[in-house]
């Protein structure tokens, strides 16, 4: 054969096994080459990214204001993070984050803006609670019964839910819920009394999305549900040969997902907006993937990565008004970090073989 | 009566235009055994890049050509889409990261890559980012000689703009390909079955690297459809908003055939539209906005409860081919 | 770069690794011009990587391969292609929703558009050339297994391969199918091509083979003229060292009758009857074999007695030992889990066994729970016992591992199922289910498990035994029961029958042809 031939440059062989501080120096790299390309970026719009970097922790960190903002930010991010965990960990792809959110407030809303001159407050919180919570996990188990019984895709599903409950919450703003004596289509606000108690400058959700850390780490390593959920994202088959219903997994597993994204939902009602607008859910439900991802599931290390991303959100603002660069710079930059990890995981899995290396690989054995 | 249901199929038509083409994009895709759920992403990277491309081209000359005009927006935006499909084609054949969550990704960043660009680009402008006169005009209606002039008929089939007949000429080629050409056919191969194609001598990362860049950048230009006719060249803030994800889904209605995407197209291109012509009393408008949404759960749930095997989603789709695996 | 023209193939001193795995080292391999070469050895001795070398799909690490004399690198399948080398996989690489016709001219260069009229003709004469069979228009879904095969091969013919390399090609053929296969390989041979035939079923070698070259442990061990050579040479060349392969079959007396099974029928999704009016009953002492062409209902069978697949009819009766009263038990319709609870211990380790039975990204605690975690009171799960097991199964089966917290999906094959198996005999069953429990095993390994199987039929269980390699059924089991499209078409003593008496009975039931195309 006289046809060109070139041997490959390189191939890829699977790593037997890698230590866990190999796999993280991967993934710390990966991380600043992340912020370097977010870097050049910033550079090519003519500013110094240095400087930018620096407003953005500033404005994260820099004063008690910006910090208490900053957890308002995390605190739902967390919660839904690991409400969307539960259903990603059975390979559910739970993307309807964003409409659990609306319709737990919505539904918390519906008490806490007609019922508020008839309860006390303790027992209409947990009402707002409760009902938030349910309407979140009714939400999502719809879904989660189409993908048990038909093998509905889930993805699409979640997501068209997200689009009808944004237009259920403008049809209450326009229509039914609309305040009174508003020029333009607004709900009115939750009464000063009802509103959710601060602690240490911040409502009380980010201690309760810390409890959630805690529980949700027992409860998928340490009990049977948790195992249940591992063996259903892994096979559906072998849960089935196992005695798993996983349909009965699905269903319970996404009506906790919903619940604490409903939570969420409440939460930003009761503790941070008052009201409820389009705005509501405001992208959490998606950025709550990446955190998720990011996190590799770990609920502790969602708090890192919640953290994090809100720092990243809230500097955003910062220098939305300081560099007047605008504040979907956000996005992209988690967009450019999520990049670089997905990616990074590759090596971390594999090693690529050089052309002369093979050689010296071949003398090594006999 | 008629006359609604007209302007009603005309509308539909127009609306319909950029789902096909983020549904042909994402088709093309698909058969390569990549679900990219992107497309989204890549819309938004689409719409903001063509009219950026429209609007620094009439910039920079004085006198602009709507023609010159709009061709760059299409090559512009056809390539925004594209370098999007090469990060997700990057992260999923060579580096293998799970194609669920890297499409995700690339709506995430496409999504602020869009409304960042576009407010950036109207910051420096000024308030906002529009095209001039010229470029609108080549967006607009066109008027066939003779044709357009046939009553009725001519109204309901001659007289869009250039767009769509684009879109619907891409669907016929496309239909085409896959089921007559040579390319097509190995390429259907690849989303089906990797290992056999490449057994037979196919290459698939290339095939693939292909079918999804070139997939992404005609997501792009149906993004580029919504900043350039949709909201007639002027940036609006998450213009995209959601058309990609119903592409999505239509890629499913279609039954992953291009010519059947025409017809589902236009079928949700009225659903988008139709509160602006069918009013029934005690129905708000926000309830017809939820249409298009409530249908895709509806046909997404009867769809999957009849499986097919011959018209379905590309077997591989969604998991990554590694040959040297074992 | 001229070498002897004599030989089609010519490998020298290759090695191929898989990260540490060492698939190939030191081989050579001659194939002679209009000959058909067995390539022999046993599973994981790095026989059909070798062939993937030669097809393109792998490429080694180090070494020289000429073909005709000729040096050439094969980089791809097309370079395959190219210098005449053709494979058929042992597991059919064909798109399931194309015809026969779009399979075979997948991938080659051409005009624009394939235009399927053309195709379809040449297929046709290619066909009758050889003296296959085959509807060029039909889609690979709806065809036989032996279809899929003449397709296969045809496609290789197609590209005008005139050397051919089948791996394995018998394994899923009925003893008449594979005397029709050998007839056309023969044929094939007349007409100047030079075959490759990998296997490890040493009586085909002898009965098809010119020459026999024998890999082990993936080195070369050396090559014989198959006249010169018998049965017992052979096999101290695979193995190492003189082996009896003999399977032992110990004499127990039957036990009480365990499960019986009266007139179960399955539909499968597209309403077609998968499972049609099954009787048969286990004993408790025995092993039954059940032999079948891949598809004829075997693993609906063992799902459903499992309680994973749904019956439209028909009734599945256990007797379970522990059970005092000695009442049968109606167990169909009940899901694995209602099975346990009613405190009937039926073990299964099923055909897929890293996608059903375990779960190759847990460890091994966590796989010895999956049946058994239920039991346990309470909300949390207990990983000590389990735990405590795990080492108790490596010990015993010798299973090597780095240790219990080792993912399943990194031990070698024979030993993943012997991590299935060792669970699923640890929960003292009185019926124990197996599909295919040494496919893809090698001889140590497979004997291992005949052994493990015949321990369980001391101890009183009833054993069945799905199997595919219908020596080794006849060897090990009591009795074979026979399965043909969904149907049985008997149940023999193997020790009163002979394998083509069987091999009919894989494709008749009562005398009829069975239409096995659905």
């Amino acid at each position: 054969m006289n046809k060109k031939y070139k041997e490959p440059l390189f191939h890829m062989v699977k790593r037997d096994t890698i230590s866990q501080k190999e796999a993280w120096r991967i993934r710390i790299i990966a991380f600043i080459l992340s912020l370097v390309v977010g870097g050049l970026m910033i550079l090519t719009l003519g500013h110094n990214p240095f400087k930018v970097y620096q407003a953005m922790v500033v404005g994260a960190w820099g004063s008690k204001t910006v910090i208490y903002e900053t957890i308002k930010i995390a605190t739902p991010l967390l919660i839904t993070a690991i409400g969307i965990s539960f259903a990603f960990k059975m390979r559910f792809w739970n993307i309807g984050g964003e409409g659990q959110i609306l319709v737990g407030a919505v539904a918390a809303g519906y008490f806490g803006l007609y019922t508020a001159h008839i309860f006390p407050k303790v027992p209409l919180v947990f009402l707002m609670l409760v009902s938030g919570m349910l309407a979140g996990g009714l939400y999502a188990v719809l879904p989660a019964i189409c993908k048990a019984k038909w093998g509905t895709n889930e993805t699409l599903f979640t997501l068209m839910l997200n689009y009808i409950a944004l237009a259920f919450v403008k049809y209450l703003m326009n229509g039914p819920w609309k305040a009174k004596g508003s020029s333009y289509p607004k709900i009115g606000m939750l009464a000063k009394g009802a509103r959710l108690h601060k602690v240490l400058g911040v409502h009380w959700g980010w201690i309760l999305a810390l409890v959630i850390v805690v529980i949700s780490y027992i409860y998928f390593s340490k009990t049977k549900h948790g195992y249940e959920i591992s063996v259903v994202g892994e096979s559906n088959d072998t849960a089935r040969y196992a005695g798993i219903s996983v349909k009965k997994v699905f269903i319970r597993t996404m009506f906790i997902s919903g619940a604490l994204c409903g939570l969420v939902g409440m939460l930003q009602f009761a503790g941070a907006d008052y009201t409820i607008t389009e705005g509501t859910a405001g992208g959490i439900g998606f950025t709550a993937i990446t955190v998720a991802w990011l996190a590799k599931m770990n609920p502790y290390a969602m708090l890192v990565v919640s953290v994090f991303i809100a720092m990243l959100e809230r500097g955003a603002n910062t220098i939305q008004t300081n560099f007047k660069i605008p504040a979907s710079a956000a996005d992209l930059l988690i967009g450019i970090i999520l990049f670089f990890m997905l990616g990074c995981e590759f090596f971390t899995t594999y090693r690529l073989i050089f052309r002369e290396k093979e050689e010296q690989h071949a003398s090594y054995i006999k | 009566m008629l006359h609604t249901l007209n302007s009603l199929f005309i509308a539909a038509v127009l609306a319909g235009t950029p789902l096909l083409l983020g549904a042909l994009g994402e088709i093309l895709t698909e058969k390569s055994g990549n679900l990219n759920l992107g497309v989204e992403g890549m819309m938004f990277m689409g719409a903001i890049t063509g009219l950026a491309g429209s609007y620094y081209y009439e910039q920079a000359v004085g006198t602009p050509n709507g023609v010159v005009s709009a061709f760059i927006a299409l090559v512009v935006s056809f390539l925004a889409g594209s370098i999007g499909a090469l990060i997700y084609s990057f992260l999923t054949i060579t580096l293998r990261a799970n194609q669920n969550v890297t499409g995700l990704t690339l709506t995430i960043f496409g999504t602020g890559f869009g409304n960042f660009l576009g407010e950036y680009i109207g910051q420096k402008t000024g308030g906002y980012v529009a095209v001039g006169e010229k470029t609108k005009e080549a967006f607009s209606s066109v008027h066939i000689p003779f044709l357009s002039d046939i009553p009725v008929v001519g109204k309901l089939l001659f007289q869009y703009n250039w767009m769509v007949y684009f879109a619907i000429a891409l669907a016929i080629v496309m239909t085409w390909f896959l089921k007559k050409s040579r390319v097509g056919l190995n390429l259907r191969a690849v989303g089906e079955d990797p290992a056999t194609a490449d057994a037979a001598g196919i290459n698939i990362r290339r095939y693939k690297y292909f079918a999804t860049l070139i997939g992404g950048g005609i997501c792009g230009i149906g993004g580029m459809y919504m900043s350039m006719v949709t909201t007639s060249g002027v940036w609006v803030h998450n213009c995209v908003s959601g058309y990609g994800w119903l592409a999505v889904a239509l890629v499913i209605f279609a039954t992953w055939s291009p010519a059947r995407g025409i017809l589902v197209a236009i079928v949700f291109g009225g659903l988008t539209i139709m509160r602006m012509y069918i009013n029934i009393k005690g129905i708000p408008a926000q309830i017809y906005d939820m249409l298009p949404y409530v249908a895709t759960i509806i046909v997404l749930v009867m769809t999957s409860m009849r499986q097919s095997k011959e018209h379905a989603q590309p077997k591989s789709c969604g998991t990554n081919y590694f040959r040297e695996e074992r | 770069m001229k070498e002897q023209v004599d030989y089609a193939i010519k490998m020298r001193d290759i090695k191929k690794t898989f990260g540490k795995v060492v698939a190939n080292n030191h081989v050579n391999l001659e194939l002679k011009k209009g000959e058909i070469l067995a390539l022999l050895g046993e599973n994981g001795s790095g026989k059909t990587t070798l062939m993937n070398m030669l097809s393109g799909i792998y490429f080694p690490d180090h070494g020289e391969i000429y073909v005709h004399g000729q040096s050439v690198k094969i980089l791809s399948p097309r370079d395959a292609f190219q210098v005449g080398i053709g494979m058929v996989h042992q597991h059919f690489k064909l798109v399931d929703v194309f015809t026969a016709a779009e399979n075979i001219a997948l991938g080659l260069d051409g005009k624009v558009t394939v235009n399927r009229k053309e195709v379809n003709q040449s297929v046709r004469e290619l066909a009758t050339k050889y003296g296959f069979d085959i509807d060029p228009t039909k889609k690979v879904y709806q065809m036989a297994v032996s279809e899929k095969q003449t397709v296969e091969i045809l496609k290789v013919l197609y590209r005008g391969a005139d050397v051919l390399i089948l791996d394995e090609p018998t394994a899923v053929l009925t003893p008449q199918e594979t005397e029709k296969l050998f007839a056309v390989l023969k044929n094939m041979k007349k007409a100047g091509k030079s075959i490759i035939i990998i296997t490890h079923k040493l009586h085909e070698v002898l009965s098809i083979s010119d020459r026999v070259a024998i890999l082990r442990k993936g080195e070369y061990i050396g090559a014989v003229n198959t006249k010169e050579t018998n049965q017992d040479q052979l096999t101290e060349m695979m193995v190492g060292h003189p082996i009896s392969l003999e399977i032992e079959r110990p004499k127990v007396k039957r036990g009480p009758e365990r499960i019986s099974v009266v007139d179960l029928t399955c539909k499968n999704q597209d309403g077609i009857k998968v499972l049609n009016n099954v009787s048969f009953s286990a004993y408790g002492g025995e092993i039954l074999g059940v032999a079948g062409i891949a598809g004829s209902g075997q693993k609906e069978l063992c799902e459903t007695i499992a309680g994973l697949y749904p019956a439209i009819g028909g009734a599945v009766l256990y007797k379970d030992k522990n059970n005092k009263d000695n009442i049968k038990e109606e167990i169909l319709g009940l899901n694995p889990d209602e099975i346990s609870r009613k405190g009937i211990s039926m073990a299964f380790v099923p055909e897929d066994r890293l996608g059903m039975g375990l779960i190759a990204n847990m460890d091994m605690t966590d796989n010895i729970m999956l049946r058994s975690y239920k039991k346990r009171k309470g909300i949390f799960v207990d990983r000590k016992k389990p735990k405590e097991l795990a080492k108790k199964i490596i010990s015993e089966l010798e299973i090597a591992t780095p240790g219990a917290d080792t993912p399943v999906g990194r031990l070698s094959g024979g030993n993943v199922q012997k991590v299935l198996l060792g669970r699923e005999i640890a929960s003292a069953p009185s019926v124990l289910i197996v599909a295919y429990p040494v496919r893809g095993l090698d001889i140590n390994s497979s004997y291992r498990i005949y052994d493990l199987l015949n321990e369980q039929k001391k101890k009183g269980v009833a054993v069945i035994f799905i199997g595919e390699d219908l020596d080794v059924l006849m060897e090990v089991s009591d009795r074979v029961m026979v399965m043909c499209g969904g149907k049985i078409s008997g149940i023999v003593d193997p020790k009163e029958v002979t394998k083509e008496d069987i091999g009919l009975m894989m494709i008749h039931v009562d005398g009829q042809e069975e239409d096995r195309h659905e």
